[in-house]
C-alpha cells in the first residue's frame, strides 16, 4: 500500500487532526510508504510529519488557491496518479470532507468518511464509521483497488513515533485549469479565540434546564474554568437561544472530546446521538430519572443554578 | 433558473435505531421515516429562488418505492415536477447514489443544484461533491446563505469556529446547512395539489458497490455510571474522580 496524507499548517505547525491521520496511516503500512501532502505550507511544518512516521513530505505551491475544493482535488489526484499512490487519507473537517470524494471520483476508488476505526484484512481496508449521527456504527470494506479514507478529528491519537525524525521534503508545482478554480474563497472570518465544539478537547453543553438564555454564563463560566468550549441542546438553538454553530446533537455537531459535560440537558435521542462516543461524560440535572444519567461516567442529581457556580470555583482553584 | 433539489428518506431524528436480522443494516419496521431535514433547508432556498427569478423546479430521490412519500412532500411544498430514481438493489453506496443523479442531471442541465449538507442517516457528506466530480462542475457545502448574480453566486459557508465567503460560477452545486431559510409547513391545498403533480419514474443504473457494509452495530460503551449529589462533598468528589479516574482536567 503506498499512502498520501493530506495535512494543514496552524500556526507554523502541523494541525492535530493531521498528525492524527499520519498516525493512522501507520496502522495501512509502514512509514517509508507514507507520504505528506500540503498546500502552502512551510517546509518545517511539512518536515515534522516525519516523526509521526511519514518519510516523506510534499509541499504543494499554489498560491492563487486558499483550500478550494475543486482545485485542491485536482492537485492531490494529480499527484497522487502521477505517482502512483493507491491510498489517499484525510482528516474528516471542512476541507477534508469537501476534498476527499472528488479524489475518490478521479481515483474510481471506494471512500469511506469520518471513519473511527481503522483494519487492514489482507489487501482490503475495513473502515468503521458511526452512523444515524452515532446511534449505530457500520463496518465498511473498500472493494476497489484504490481506497480514499477520512477521518474524524479526536478519536484517532497522534503518536511520535520517531522524534527528531524529519521527513524528505520535496515540492510540487500544480497545473490548474479555469475550470478547477471555479470556486474562489474570498474571505474567511474565524471567530479569534472561541473554540470550535466540534474540534474541542472539553465541552461544556447547557439545555432547556437552564430556563432563560442569559443562565448560559453559567456554563460559558465553567466551560472556560476548564479551557473548553460551549455547545448547546437543539432545544434552545431552536429557540433563538444560541447560534446553530454550538448545536450538539443529530441536525448539530457530533462531538467526541476527552469530556462532555451536559448541564441541565434530559438527553433527547438525537442529542445522545451526536455526544455519546466522547470519552468522559459528565451529566448534571435535577430529575434523577432523565436519559441522559444513563449514559454518564458521572451524574449529578442536582440544580445547576446551585452546582454549576460550586464546580466552576473548585475547578478554578486546582489552577 | 432550471433548479434541481436531491432528496433523501431517513428516520425521524427521534427514532431508537436497532439493528436488523442481517447484522448489517438497520430495522425499519414501526420506524417512522422523514424528509431528511438539512432538504428541506435545500428545498426552500430552491424555492424561493424560483420564486424570484422563475424556471423549473424539480425534485429528485435515489431509493426504493417507499420514498414517494417523501416525493409527495416536496411537491407539496412547492416543487413542479419530482423524479424517482427506482433502485432496485438494497445496499446502495453513496457513489450509486451520485451517479444515477449525475445521469439524469446530464439530461436535465439544471443551473443549480441543491441538496441538504448530509443525509442523516449515513452522514456520509458525499454526494455534493461527488456530483461535482462526476459533472465537473463547481459544487460548495454547507452554506448558509446566497445571493444570486447572472451566472454566478456568492455567499457563505461555515467552517471549524467561523466562516468562509465565497463565489462560484453557474452552474453548480451546493449543500445547505441548517436555517439557511426557514422551510415552510405545506397546507392542506397544497398537499391536496401535489397530489396531481408528476413523478416521473427512472430505472436506475446498477453498478457495483464501491464500498460495502459487512456488519451494523450499536455502539456499547461501559459507562461508570456513579450518580452523585449537589452537595459540597460530592462537587469535591467529582473534581477528583475527573483528575484521577478520568486525567481530563
Amino acid at each position: 500500500m503506498k499512502v498520501l496524507v493530506l495535512v494543514e499548517e496552524y500556526n507554523g505547525s502541523l494541525k492535530r487532526s493531521s498528525c492524527e491521520a499520519i498516525t493512522a496511516a501507520n496502522q495501512l503500512t509502514s512509514s517509508d510508504n507514507i507520504t505528506a501532502i500540503a498546500l502552502n505550507a512551510s517546509e518545517s511544518a511539512l518536515k515534522s510529519a516525519g516523526k509521526y512516521g511519514a518519510s516523506n513530505a510534499v509541499n504543494a505551491n499554489e498560491s492563487s488557491i486558499k483550500g478550494e475544493a475543486p482545485a485542491l482535488s485536482k492537485i492531490i489526484s494529480d499527484y497522487a496518479q502521477q505517482n502512483s499512490f493507491d491510498t489517499v487519507l484525510f482528516a474528516a473537517d471542512s476541507i477534508g470532507k469537501e476534498v476527499a470524494p472528488r479524489v475518490s471520483v478521479k481515483l474510481e476508488a471506494g471512500y469511506v468518511s469520518d471513519c473511527v476505526g481503522l483494519e487492514v484484512n489482507g489487501s482490503d481496508i475495513v473502515a468503521t464509521k458511526p452512523v444515524y449521527a452515532g446511534k449505530a456504527q457500520a463496518k465498511v470494506k473498500i472493494n476497489t483497488a484504490n481506497n480514499i479514507l477520512s477521518l474524524r478529528p479526536n478519536v484517532f491519537t497522534a503518536k511520535v513515533i520517531a522524534e527528531g525524525t524529519e521527513a524528505n521534503y520535496s515540492e510540487f508545482t500544480p497545473t490548474l485549469d479555469d475550470k478547477s478554480k471555479s470556486v474562489k474563497i474570498t474571505s474567511i472570518s474565524k471567530n479569534e479565540g472561541k473554540l470550535d465544539v466540534a474540534e474541542a478537547d472539553i465541552v461544556v453543553s447547557g439545555g432547556r434546564g437552564l430556563k432563560e438564555p442569559e443562565n448560559f454564563n453559567l456554563v460559558e463560566n465553567l466551560a472556560n474554568a476548564l479551557g473548553g468550549a460551549v455547545g448547546a441542546s437543539r432545544a434552545v438553538v431552536d429557540a433563538g437561544w444560541r447560534p446553530h454553530s454550538e448545536q450538539v446533537g443529530q441536525t448539530g455537531k457530533t462531538v467526541s472530546p476527552s469530556l462532555y459535560v451536559a448541564c441541565a440537558i434530559s438527553g433527547a435521542v438525537q442529542h445522545l446521538a451526536g455526544m455519546s462516543s466522547s470519552k468522559f461524560i459528565v451529566a448534571i440535572n435535577k430529575d434523577a430519572d432523565a436519559p441522559i444519567f444513563k449514559i454518564t461516567d458521572y451524574g449529578i442529581v442536582g440544580d445547576v443554578f446551585e452546582v454549576l457556580p460550586k464546580l466552576t470555583e473548585k475547578i478554578k482553584a486546582r489552577h | 433558473m432550471n433548479i434541481l433539489v436531491c432528496v433523501s428518506r431517513v428516520p425521524d431524528t427521534a427514532a431508537k435505531i436497532k439493528v436488523a436480522g442481517d447484522n448489517k443494516s438497520v430495522e425499519t419496521a414501526g420506524v417512522k421515516f422523514i424528509l431528511n431535514p438539512y432538504d428541506e433547508y435545500a428545498l426552500e432556498e430552491a424555492i424561493q429562488l424560483q420564486e424570484s427569478k422563475g424556471g423549473e423546479l424539480t425534485v429528485l430521490t435515489v431509493a426504493g418505492d417507499e420514498a414517494t412519500d417523501v416525493l409527495r412532500t416536496a411537491l407539496a411544498m412547492g416543487a413542479d415536477k419530482a423524479i424517482h430514481v427506482k433502485a432496485n438493489q438494497l445496499e446502495k453506496d453513496s457513489f450509486y447514489v451520485a451517479n444515477n443523479i449525475a445521469n439524469v442531471a446530464k439530461e436535465l442541465n439544471p443551473d443549480i443544484i441543491f441538496l441538504g449538507k448530509q443525509s442523516i442517516d449515513f452522514d456520509s457528506f458525499q454526494i455534493s461533491s461527488l456530483l461535482g466530480g462526476l459533472l465537473d462542475l463547481p459544487s460548495v457545502d454547507v452554506v448558509s446563505s446566497i445571493n444570486y448574480a447572472d451566472g454566478s453566486i456568492t455567499g457563505e459557508k461555515d467552517i471549524e469556529g467561523g466562516k468562509e465567503s465565497f463565489e462560484t460560477s453557474l452552474p453548480a452545486i451546493i449543500s445547505v446547512q441548517k436555517g439557511i431559510k426557514e422551510p415552510r409547513y405545506p397546507k392542506l391545498p397544497q398537499i391536496m395539489k401535489a397530489k396531481q403533480k408528476p413523478i416521473e419514474v427512472k430505472e436506475a443504473i446498477e453498478t457495483p458497490l464501491r464500498t460495502e457494509i459487512l456488519e451494523m452495530t450499536l455502539p456499547e460503551k461501559a459507562r461508570a455510571g456513579k450518580i452523585l449529589t449537589g452537595s459540597d462533598a460530592d462537587i469535591d468528589e467529582l473534581v477528583r474522580l475527573l483528575h484521577e479516574d478520568a486525567k481530563v482536567i
